[in-house]
């Protein structure tokens, strides 16, 4: 098991680096674009996923934004209104989770190797800071895991990947209006007999473009030129908008 | 039509965002409030995060001050010297409430205390507010009504640093306005609002002064506390939405402008009573939120890395 999970990384880390995949059991895979442009009119965007497999088997496509550490509340009730009680801090919260599958999930990958690569939310893994105990842990993590499934950050839906014929397949990952900017990685598994047998990763970005990235650039680098400007701008267009009452 | 706010990071649709800056800008106008009380509930409402709220909000209420001061000043209703000594403790004021908010934040209590601070302020304000215009409006009913004394003195009087406010027709101690706007400076950074509902109130009660010179003076001292907030909220969390100001104040301006024409067609009694029935329903929607369940029992703050 130990070296069949070894292998595994091994391969996954051959493929990513470039190298060709081992014969009869490979995957090659890519996205129809690396950036996902957060522009003015922003509402989401949707992102092709496509590839071919060497022989058969199922695919498993896993997105995983930038990791964060999350902070989760529990309210009570304290003298007639509700306040954050509680508190477990987990160190490695991805920011983003989705999957798309060939097949229904259930059963598709044996629970070994779905652990191994964190195939499904409940294999994510989430690190509880101390002075968590486990029985926290595993409550506000599933209280998190909830919250970001509310917000659409972690779709419950999983994506339909498609396959043309025997080899080709493409799946449509989509991605709401409120996704978190950094470096996501997708990858890609192969799945055969309820074990992965080969994976690819790919990155995908998602940045602010044009005037918007440019205003939270400044923001983030010029705090003092930006809150400055931020006054004076305000200033300025209060001044403005008096000038067409003056003669009142 | 959405728009991409870049530091909120959400989509909004602008006319919303407009519609709430015109309204928010017309009740500036007419009670010479800042607005900021509404406004911050509401944003966080239609999506926009606490922390950026808080702070766009101060950043509008720079650019709809400023064009309520013109307005009042045109017409010879601001007290600059009032505006002046108020303002000084206003800005220690608000450099001492954001090294609080910094506190709380760490300890995850930010939220309930702006709502407990909400509700106990308003409540007790709108009520007294409430009591004290409908006394006025009834006296003014009964013809040859009991004259008052023209203000009563008490050991306010006895403070040192006696100054004379010539629009505000007062002569008291400098110190009574330094402290006043001291304490609405430390609760305008906490709560992230300009601080007026809480001035304006304590102007005319406490300190005595006209209410025709209260929304001019008032706004005047809230351009200078909204521009420290800003300013400190852009330097220290980057939660300030340039964006999201903007187009606040594309709505803003001009309701404020409508809204101050529109006040100075009420009279003193009727302006409020009304700020005290605004007042006392924004408290008493906050009461009634704290005491409900919430949808989900459990909530998520992000470190930005």
């Amino acid at each position: 098991m130990i070296r069949q999970r070894g292998l595994a990384l091994a391969l996954l880390v051959v493929l990513a680096c470039g190298a060709g995949p081992a014969r009869g059991d490979g995957v090659v895979a890519d996205l129809s674009s690396h950036l996902i442009a957060i522009t003015t009119g922003f509402t989401g965007a949707s992102v092709v996923l496509f590839g071919a497999t060497e022989g058969r088997g199922d695919i498993i496509a896993v997105v995983r934004g930038p990791e964060r550490e999350t902070k989760v509340w529990r309210k009570g009730k304290v003298a007639g209104i509700w306040v954050n009680a509680e508190s477990v801090t987990f160190s490695n919260v991805p920011s983003f989770y989705a999957l798309a599958a060939s097949r229904p999930l259930d059963g598709l990958v044996a629970p070994g190797p779905a652990a191994l690569y964190r195939i499904g939310t409940a294999n994510l893994k989430l690190q509880a800071k101390p002075p968590a105990t486990q029985e926290e842990a595993a409550r506000f993590g599933a209280a998190l895991i909830a919250e970001q499934q509310r917000d659409g950050l972690f779709p419950t839906d999983i994506g339909k990947v498609a396959f043309l014929g025997e080899r080709l397949f493409r799946a449509n990952i989509a991605f709401p209006a409120n996704v978190p900017t950094g470096t996501y990685i997708v990858e890609i598994f192969l799945v055969r007999d309820r074990d992965v047998v080969s994976g690819q990763t790919t990155p995908l970005v998602v940045s602010k473009v044009g005037i918007d990235a440019e205003v939270s650039d400044f923001a983030t680098r010029q705090a003092a030129a930006y809150g400055a400007i931020a006054v004076l701008g305000a200033l300025v267009a209060g001044w403005l908008a008096s000038l067409p009452f003056r003669s009142v | 039509m959405d728009i991409y706010l870049p530091i909120a990071e959400v989509s909004l649709d602008v006319f919303v965002l407009l519609g709430l800056g015109a309204a928010v800008g017309f009740l500036s106008g007419v009670f010479g409030v800042g607005g900021g009380f509404l406004l911050t509930p509401l944003l966080i409402f239609i999506g926009v995060p606490p922390a950026v709220a808080v702070a766009s909000s101060a950043n509008q209420l720079v650019g709809a001050s400023l064009s309520g001061v013109m307005a009042h000043w045109r017409r010879g209703n601001v007290d600059f010297k009032m505006g002046f000594a108020l303002l000084l403790g206003g800005l220690a004021g608000s450099v001492l409430g954001v090294w609080l908010f910094t506190l709380l934040k760490r300890a995850g209590q930010v939220e309930l205390t702006i709502s407990v601070c909400y509700v106990l302020l308003l409540g007790t304000l709108g009520f007294l507010m409430a009591i004290e215009s409908i006394r006025a409006v009834l006296r003014q009913r009964v013809p040859g009504g009991v004259r008052r004394k023209l203000h009563q003195h008490n050991w306010m009087h006895g403070l040192p640093l006696k100054t004379r406010f010539r629009r505000s027709k007062l002569y008291i101690s400098a110190l009574l306005p330094i402290g006043l706007g001291l304490g609405v400076g430390v609760l305008s950074a906490i709560m992230g609002v300009g601080g007026g509902f809480l001035l304006v109130p304590a102007m005319i009660y406490t300190l005595g002064m006209p209410t025709q010179v209260v929304p001019g003076t008032s706004l005047l001292q809230i351009i200078f506390v909204a521009a420290n907030v800003t300013f400190l909220q852009a330097y220290t969390n980057r939660t300030v939405d340039a964006v999201l100001t903007l187009v606040l104040l594309v709505g803003g301006v001009f309701g404020a402008q409508f809204g101050t024409r529109f006040g100075t067609k009420l009279r003193g009694e009727q302006l409020r009573l009304l700020l005290a029935l605004l007042v006392l329903v924004v408290a008493a929607k906050l009461a009634y939120d704290l005491t409900i369940r919430p949808p989900s029992l459990f909530v998520i703050s992000t470190e930005q890395p």
